[in-house]
C-alpha cells in the first residue's frame, strides 16, 4: 500500500496494533514489571539497597533472615538483601550484549547463506550443524579453557559467538522464503548489487523473525551467563552477581540456605519474566 | 527408504568430521602455544618446549589433526594429562554414569511431558491448557542449577527425603542408586517438561483439526476412540524429534547439574578437565558428547522417516 499523505503506512498501523495487544496480555505485563524492577535495581542499586553490598561487612556472620536483614547475612558479614538488589547489574549488562552480538553476527551469516545459497550455504550450514551438536555449556567451557581467560567480556563474546549459528539458521530460513519473492527479482534486474539487495530489500522484511529470535535468545543468554558464572567462568566474587553468590555458597547450602536461596529466586524471577515477555512478543508477531 | 537412511548417515558423518575439525581447531589453535597453556605463564621455555615435543604439538597442524582424528577412529583417544591414564579409561565410566542419569530422567520426563501436552492439547484454549503451557515454559526457562537448588532446598534440606549429592557408595544396589539419582532426574524433568509438553500439545491440536479426525467422527466413532486411534499417533510423531534433541543435552549438557550434585558424569568430567587444563581429556569428552548427539538425532531421523513416509520424499535441507 503506497503511503498516502495524512494516513499512516500499513507497517505503522500494524506496529501500533501489536503494541496494543502486548499491553493487554497479563503475562506480558507481569513479566515486564518484574524485569523493569530488576533493571531499576541494576541502575540505581546503590541507592535502593540499605547497605553496601561489597564492602559493608560489619554485620554478624552467617545469620539467618531477621528483621534487620530480611535475607540474612553471608559468611563475610555482608547483608544478603543488599547483594541481591545490586546483583542484577552484571547479568543485565552481559546477557543483552551477548545476545546483541549473536543477533548481529547471526543475521549477517543468515543473510549471506540464505541469499547466496550454493556452495557457501552448504559449507556454512554444515559448520552450523556441527556446532549445534554440542550443548552451549560444553562449547563455552571448551573455548574458555582454550582462551584461558575468565574475564567477563570474554564470556560475553563467547556466548554471542555460540548463539550466532542458532540465529543464523532462523534468519536463513526467513531469507530463503523472502528471496523468492518478485520484488527481489525486480531489484536484481534493475542492476542492484547483492549487498544493496540484501541490506535494503531483504533485511527490513525479515526483521520480525529477527526480533523474535532476539527476545527468545535473551532469556537463554541469561541462563548461559548464570550457568557459566556458577561454574566459575566470568563474573568473579566479590561481585554480588547472583550466580557468583551461588558459586560462593552453594557448598554451604546446608545449613546456610539463605545465601543461596534468595539469589536463586532472583535469577528465576528474571529469567521467567524475560521469557514471559518474549513469548508475548512472539505470539504477537505470529 | 534405504536412500533416505544412507543420505542421513552420510550427512551425520560429514557433520561429525566438521565437528572434529572445529573442536581440534579450538583446542589447538586458540591457546596459541599448547604447552604454555598447560604449564602456565611461570614455566620455563625448556619445559614448555619439552611438553610440546611430547604432545607432538610442534608438528604441522594438518599432521596433528590427522594423527588425532586417526587415533579416534581406531579407538585411541590419547592420554589424559591430569589422570595419567588413557583417556578412554577415564571417559568410559563417566559416560556410563551420564547414560544412567539420562535414562532415568528420560523415563520420568517423557511420559510426564507427553501426558501434560496431550491434556493441554485436548483442552486447548481453556484454563487447564494455559496453566500447563505457561507453567511448563516458565519452569523450562529457569537455569537447571537453579531448579536443582530449589529441589535440594525442598526435598533434601527441608523435608530430608532425598540425599543431597548423587554419589553412592561402591557396590550400592539399584534402589540406592535410583534414590541418589532422583533429585537430578527430577530437576531434568522440570527443565524439559515444558518443551516436550509444548510439542505434544501442538501435535494434538494439529491432529484434532485435521481432516482424518473429522472423518473419524463422521464415521460415528466416539471421542475416546478417535483420540486413541488417530489423534495420538500423529501427535506423537513430532515429539520424537524434540525428545531426540534433548538427549544431547541430557548426555553432556548437564555440566552445572553434575557439579551441583557432584555426580561423576561426563559433564563434571569436562568441567574438571577444563580446570586442570587437561586438553586431551577435554577435547575427547567434548567430541564424545557431539557423537552421542549426532547418533541420537540420526536414529530419531530414521525413526521419523520410517513412521512418517511423507518425510522421506522431501529434499533434505
Amino acid at each position: 500500500m503506497a503511503p498516502t499523505p495524512g494516513r499512516p503506512s500499513e507497517a505503522r498501523v500494524a506496529r501500533g496494533e501489536r503494541a496494543r495487544l502486548l499491553v493487554r496480555t497479563p503475562s506480558v505485563l507481569i513479566g515486564a514489571a518484574v524485569v523493569g524492577f530488576w533493571i531499576v535495581c541494576a541502575l540505581f542499586g546503590e541507592w535502593i539497597a540499605p547497605h553496601d553490598p561489597v564492602f559493608d561487612n560489619t554485620f554478624p556472620f552467617s545469620e539467618p533472615p531477621t528483621r534487620d536483614h530480611p535475607f540474612g547475612t553471608d559468611t563475610n558479614g555482608r547483608d544478603v538483601f543488599s547483594r541481591v538488589i545490586v546483583g542484577s547489574r552484571d547479568v543485565l549488562l552481559v546477557a543483552p550484549a551477548a545476545t546483541l552480538l549473536g543477533t548481529v553476527l547471526g543475521t549477517a551469516l543468515g543473510l549471506v547463506t540464505g541469499y547466496f545459497r550454493g556452495a557457501v550455504d552448504d559449507i556454512l550450514s554444515r559448520i552450523v550443524d556441527a556446532v549445534l551438536a554440542l550443548p552451549l555449556i560444553v562449547i563455552a567451557v571448551l573455548i574458555v579453557t582454550a582462551v584461558d581467560s575468565r574475564s567477563t567480556w570474554v564470556v560475553t563474546v563467547i556466548i554471542g559467538v555460540v548463539f550466532t549459528p542458532l540465529i543464523a539458521r532462523t534468519v536463513r530460513a526467513a531469507v530463503l522464503t523472502e528471496a523468492q519473492l518478485d520484488y527481489i527479482e525486480a531489484a536484481r534486474l534493475r542492476g542492484e548489487g547483492s549487498m544493496y539487495v540484501m541490506l535494503k530489500e531483504v533485511l527490513p522484511n525479515v526483521m520480525p523473525p529477527i526480533i523474535v529470535e532476539f527476545t527468545v535468545r535473551l532469556g537463554y543468554a541469561i541462563f548461559a551467563v548464570a550457568t557459566l558464572t556458577f561454574l566459575g567462568f566470568g563474573i568473579q566474587p566479590p561481585s554480588p552477581d547472583w550466580a557468583a553468590q551461588i558459586n560462593e555458597y552453594w557448598n554451604l547450602i546446608d545449613p546456610y540456605w539463605w545465601m543461596v536461596a534468595f539469589p536463586a529466586l532472583a535469577i528465576a524471577s528474571l529469567v521467567v519474566c524475560v521469557n514471559l515477555v518474549a513469548d508475548g512478543i512472539r505470539e504477537v508477531y505470529e | 527408504m534405504t536412500r533416505y537412511v544412507l543420505k542421513r548417515i552420510g550427512l551425520a558423518v560429514i557433520t561429525l568430521a566438521v565437528l572434529s575439525l572445529i573442536v581440534f581447531a579450538i583446542a589447538q589453535l586458540l591457546p596459541g602455544d599448547v604447552g604454555r597453556a598447560i604449564l602456565g605463564p611461570f614455566a620455563t621455555e625448556e619445559s614448555v618446549a619439552a611438553l610440546n615435543r611430547e604432545l607432538g604439538a610442534d608438528r604441522p597442524i594438518v599432521v596433528q589433526y590427522l594423527d588425532w582424528a586417526g587415533g579416534i577412529l581406531t579407538g585411541d583417544l590419547g592420554m589424559s594429562l591430569g589422570r595419567q591414564a588413557p583417556v578412554w579409561e577415564v571417559l568410559e565410566p563417566a559416560l556410563v554414569n551420564s547414560m544412567k542419569l539420562a535414562v532415568l530422567a528420560f523415563l520420568i520426563t517423557v511420559p510426564a511431558g507427553i501426558l501434560g501436552g496431550v491434556v493441554a492439547g485436548l483442552r486447548a484454549g481453556r484454563p487447564t491448557d494455559r496453566t500447563i503451557t505457561v507453567a511448563g515454559l516458565s519452569l523450562s526457562s529457569m537455569p537447571d542449577f537453579v531448579t536443582g537448588i530449589f529441589l535440594i532446598l525442598v526435598f533434601s534440606i527441608w523435608l530430608g527425603w532425598l540425599p543431597v549429592t548423587a554419589q553412592w557408595e561402591d557396590g550400592a544396589g539399584p534402589a540406592t542408586q535410583v534414590k541418589h539419582l532422583l533429585l537430578p532426574a527430577l530437576t531434568l524433568t522440570i527443565v524439559l517438561f515444558g518443551y516436550i509438553a509444548r510439542v505434544a500439545r501442538a501435535g494434538i491440536v494439529e491432529a484434532l483439526n485435521a481432516d482424518y479426525t473429522r472423518t473419524a467422527y463422521l464415521k460415528g466413532l466416539g471421542s475416546n476412540q478417535v483420540v486413541r486411534r488417530h489423534v495420538l499417533r500423529n501427535a506423537l510423531l513430532p515429539t520424537i524429534a524434540v525428545v531426540a534433541t534433548q538427549v544431547g543435552y541430557l548426555v553432556g549438557g548437564l555440566v552445572a547439574i553434575e557439579v551441583l550434585f557432584n555426580y561423576q558424569g561426563i559433564g563434571l568430567l569436562i568441567y574438571n578437565a577444563s580446570q586442570q587444563k587437561d586438553f586431551p581429556l577435554l577435547t575427547a569428552g567434548v567430541l564424545v558428547v557431539g557423537i552421542v548427539y549426532l547418533t541420537v538425532t540420526l536414529v530419531a531421523d530414521i525413526l521419523y522417516g520410517a513412521l512418517n513416509p511423507r518425510i522421506r520424499f522431501v529434499r533434505a535441507e
